[in-house]
C-alpha cells in the first residue's frame, strides 16, 4: 500500500463505512459517524501534506500504478495514481480544507436525523475530488469530474423533503451536464488524435504537434466548455446560486473550497495544449473577465449571505480564467489556493451566523447581530477577498493584476472594476450584518464550528508569503515549484508598484463610500429589490425560454407523438394480430376428442397424400 | 390373393376412423378403434402370408395382447366416466378444452 493508495482510498473507506452502519444500524450514535468521518479526511489530510511537503521539498514525483485498465493491442489505459508538482499543490489545500470542513460540519449538522448519510456524502466527495487531482490520465480524471458532480447533485439536495432543492440539484446536475458534454468531446476528438501506446498526460502533451491546429482548437474549446461547467462560468453559470440550497457545509466545501476549482485545474493541467492555441486562451480570458464582472453586479443586489457569496465565488473564478487566459497558469493556480481558504472560512462563517440565528439567511432580517468573534473571523476574511494588503489574496490578486496588465489592458480594465465592485459588495455585507444601530444576539457558535475556522484565518492572512513576488525580495516560490509552462510577461517594478497602491487606494476608497452608505443607515431597506441586477440579468429566465421551454416541448412531442403513438402503437397491433391468431387456432382446441381425432386423420391423409404425390414416379 | 385381403383392410379401417369421428357414444367408439387394430392385424397377416415370413405374424400377437388389455382398462374408464356425467355422450367431456 503506498502513501497515495491510502490516501486516495481512505475516505472511500470511511464513506463506504459510514453507509454500511446507516443502512443497517438506523439506531447508531452520532459519535461513530463523527469518528468514521473524521478519520477518512484527517488521515487523507495528513498523508496530502506530507506528499506535497516531499513534492516541495525533494522534488521527487509519487507514482502508484494501481491497474491496467483496458489492453487491447496497442490500447492502453492504465489507472495510475501520480503526485507531480500541480497535484501535490491541489492537494495541498484540497484536503486539508476538506478536513477542517467536516470538522465543522459535525458542529453544524450536529443532531441532524441525516447525520450519517450527509458525511457519507461528503467523504464520497473528498475521494472523488482527490481521484479527480491525482489522476494520471483524463479518463480516471472524468471519473473524479463526473463523481464530484454527482456527490454535489445528491447534496445540493441533501433537504430533499423541500422540492426546491431536489429542484437546484436537478438544475445544478443538468447544467454540468452540458459542460460534461463538452469535456467528453474533446477526450474523444484527443483520444482519436494522440498515436497509440497510453493516453496518460504526458503522452497527450508529446503528441501534441502531430494534431491539426484547427482540431487542437476545437479540442482545447471544448475542453473549456467543460471547465465552464464546472466552474461556473458565462453561459453555465447559472446552477451555482441555486446550489447554495444545500446545507452551508456543502457550500463551503464544494461549491467554494474545492470542486469549483476542478474547472481551473483542468484548463491548469492542460497547459501545453492551451499554449498552442492562443485564441482560445483569449476566449478564456474574456469570458472569466465577463463572468468576473457580471457577478460582482449581480452581488451588489443580492440579500441572501449566501447567495451573496456564491457570486463572489463566481467572480473570483472569474479572476483565475483571467490568468488563465493571458497564460499565467501558476498565478490563477495560487489564486486558487488563497480563495480556497477565505472563501471556505466565508462560507463557515456565514454559516455560523445562519446557525446562530435561527435558520435566517436575509441579510436585511439579520442587521444587527452582536457577535464578535464571527465579526472578526469575518472581517479578515471579507479583507482578504477584497485584497488588501498583507493578506494572503493580495498576493495572488495582485500577481493577476499585473499579469493582465502587461498583456491585456482592456481585461486588465474589467478585472479593476470587478476588484471594486468585490470590495463594495463584500463590505456591504458586512456593514448591514454587523453595523446597525438595532441589536440581535443569537444562540452562542458550537465550538467545534469554531475551532476549524482558526487556522483559516490564520492561513488567510499569511497562505500569501508562500508566493511573495520579486517586488517584495521574495522568490515565487510556489510558482517555481508548479514549475507550469507559464508564459512570460514583464511589467517594471515602479509600474507593479504604481498599481498595487492605485488597486488598494481604490479599495479602500470605496470600502469608505460603503460605510459611509450602509454602515448605521437603512440604506438597504430603500434598495429595489427588482429592475436588471436584482434579476439577474434575466438570465434565468432567457434560459427558461430558450432552452427550458423547447426542451419541454420537444420532449411533450417525442414522449406523445414518437413513442406514445408510434413506437407503443406499433408494437401493440404487433400484439394484438397474434392475440387474434391465437384466438382463432384456441377455437380448433375445444378439448373434444372426435375433433382431435378428425385432425388426426386430416394430418394423416394429407401425410398420404403427400408421399403419393412424391413416390409417384415410382408407382 | 393378397389385394383382396389388402381391400378388406382398408374398409374395414374407413369404416373404423368413421366411426371414431361420427360416434358420440364412448362404446362406440372404442370399438371403432378395436376395428381399426384389426384392420391393422389383418393386413399385417395377409402380408406375412404373403411374403411367407413370420415375423409380422409376432407383431399382430402383439397387438392383440395389448388390446386385451386396453379392453380392461376402458371398461373401467367407462365406468368412471359414467359415474361421473351419467351418460356416455363424449361431448360431455371436454375437460381438456379447458372451459370448465
Amino acid at each position: 500500500m503506498s502513501t497515495l493508495t491510502i490516501l486516495l482510498f481512505a475516505p472511500l473507506l470511511s464513506a463506504f463505512l459510514i453507509f454500511l452502519i446507516t443502512v443497517l444500524y438506523s439506531q447508531t450514535k452520532q459519535y461513530v459517524y463523527t469518528f468514521l468521518a473524521l478519520m477518512g479526511s484527517g488521515l487523507s489530510a495528513l498523508l496530502a501534506l506530507y506528499v506535497s511537503y516531499y513534492s516541495y521539498f525533494e522534488k521527487q514525483v509519487l507514482v502508484t500504478h494501481l491497474f491496467t485498465w483496458l489492453n487491447i493491442g496497442d490500447f492502453l489505459i492504465e489507472v495510475t495514481l501520480k503526485a507531480d508538482a500541480l497535484s501535490s499543490f491541489m492537494l495541498l489545500f484540497v484536503a486539508p480544507v476538506s478536513f477542517l470542513i467536516h470538522v465543522y460540519a459535525t458542529g453544524y449538522m450536529n443532531n441532524d436525523k441525516s447525520y450519517g448519510r450527509f458525511f457519507a456524502y461528503f467523504n464520497l466527495f473528498v475521494f472523488f475530488m482527490l481521484l479527480l487531482v491525482l489522476a494520471d490520465n483524463p479518463i480516471v480524471m472524468f471519473i473524479g469530474w463526473e463523481g464530484v458532480g454527482l456527490v454535489s447533485y445528491a447534496l445540493i439536495g441533501f433537504y430533499y423533503e423541500d422540492v426546491k432543492n431536489t429542484y437546484a440539484g436537478n438544475k445544478a446536475f443538468i447544467v454540468n451536464r452540458v459542460g460534461d458534454f463538452g469535456f467528453l468531446s474533446a477526450l474523444m476528438l484527443l483520444f482519436l488524435s494522440i498515436p497509440l501506446g497510453g493516453f496518460s498526460f504526458d503522452n497527450i502533451f508529446l503528441g501534441l504537434w502531430l494534431i491539426d491546429s484547427h482540431r487542437l482548437t476545437l479540442i482545447a474549446f471544448l475542453l473549456f466548455v467543460g471547465a465552464m461547467g464546472k466552474s461556473a462560468q458565462i453561459p453555465l453559470f447559472v446552477w451555482l446560486p441555486d446550489a447554495m440550497a444545500g446545507p452551508t457545509p456543502v457550500s463551503a466545501l464544494i461549491h467554494a473550497a474545492t470542486m469549483v476549482t476542478a474547472g481551473v485545474y483542468m484548463v491548469a493541467r492542460f497547459a501545453p495544449l492551451y499554449n498552442m492555441t492562443p485564441d482560445i486562451l483569449l476566449l478564456i480570458a474574456y469570458v472569466g473577465a465577463f463572468s468576473a464582472l457580471f457577478a460582482a453586479i449581480i452581488a451588489t443586489r443580492q440579500y441572501d449571505i449566501k447567495k451573496i457569496l456564491a457570486y463572489s465565488t463566481m467572480s473570483q473564478l472569474g479572476f483565475m480564467f483571467m490568468a488563465l487566459g493571458v497564460g499565467a497558469y501558476s498565478t490563477a493556480l495560487f489564486h486558487m489556493f488563497t480563495h480556497a481558504f477565505f472563501k471556505a472560512l466565508l462560507f463557515m462563517a456565514a454559516g455560523a451566523i445562519i446557525v446562530a440565528y435561527h435558520h435566517k439567511q436575509d441579510i436585511r432580517e439579520l442587521r444587527g447581530i452582536r457577535a464578535s468573534g464571527l465579526f472578526i473571523l469575518m472581517l479578515i476574511a471579507t479583507l482578504t477577498i477584497t485584497a488588501i494588503p498583507p493578506f494572503s489574496a493580495f498576493f495572488s490578486k495582485d500577481a493577476i493584476m499585473s499579469a493582465l496588465y502587461a498583456g491585456h489592458i482592456e481585461i486588465f480594465a474589467i478585472a479593476f472594476v470587478t476588484s471594486l465592485l468585490t470590495a463594495f459588495y463584500m463590505f456591504r455585507m458586512l456593514f448591514v450584518l454587523f453595523f446597525s444601530k438595532s441589536e440581535q444576539r443569537g444562540q452562542p457558535t458550537r465550538k467545534s464550528m469554531l475551532y476549524p475556522m482558526t487556522p483559516l484565518t490564520v492561513l488567510c492572512i499569511f497562505a500569501g508569503l508562500l508566493n511573495v513576488p520579486e517586488i517584495f525580495s521574495g522568490n515565487l516560490s510556489v510558482s517555481h515549484w508548479l514549475h507550469l509552462a507559464d508564459q512570460s510577461f514583464f511589467v517594471p517594478h515602479t509600474q507593479e508598484m504604481l498599481l498595487m497602491s492605485l488597486n488598494t487606494f481604490f479599495t479602500l476608497a470605496v470600502i469608505v463610500y460603503t460605510y459611509k452608505k450602509y454602515a448605521y443607515t437603512d440604506a438597504i431597506e430603500f434598495e429595489k429589490s427588482d429592475g436588471m441586477i436584482a434579476n439577474k440579468f434575466y438570465i434565468d429566465a432567457l434560459y427558461t425560454k430558450t432552452v427550458v421551454t423547447v426542451l419541454e416541448k420537444l420532449s411533450y412531442f417525442f414522449d406523445k407523438k414518437i413513442s406514445q403513438l408510434l413506437i407503443d402503437g406499433t408494437i401493440n397491433s404487433m400484439a394484438l394480430v397474434y392475440l387474434k391468431v391465437g384466438n382463432l387456432f384456441a377455437r380448433a382446441e375445444n378439448g373434444n376428442v372426435r375433433f382431435y381425432a378428425l385432425y388426426m386423420l386430416i394430418g394423416l391423409v394429407s401425410g398420404f397424400v403427400y408421399l403419393y404425390w412424391s413416390l409417384r414416379s415410382f408407382l | 390373393m393378397l389385394k383382396g385381403y389388402m381391400i378388406l383392410s382398408i374398409i374395414l379401417f374407413s369404416i373404423g376412423i368413421v366411426g371414431l369421428i361420427s360416434r358420440r357414444n364412448i362404446i362406440v367408439m372404442y370399438m371403432s378403434i378395436e376395428l381399426l387394430l384389426n384392420a391393422v392385424n389383418l393386413s399385417l397377416i395377409a402380408i406375412s402370408a404373403d411374403l411367407a415370413d413370420s415375423s409380422a405374424q409376432v407383431m399382430s400377437l402383439i397387438i392383440i395382447a395389448i388390446a386385451a388389455s386396453e379392453a380392461a382398462l376402458f371398461m373401467s374408464l367407462f365406468v368412471v366416466l359414467f359415474r361421473n356425467r351419467a351418460s356416455l355422450d363424449v361431448n360431455l367431456f371436454t375437460i381438456l378444452g379447458g372451459k370448465e
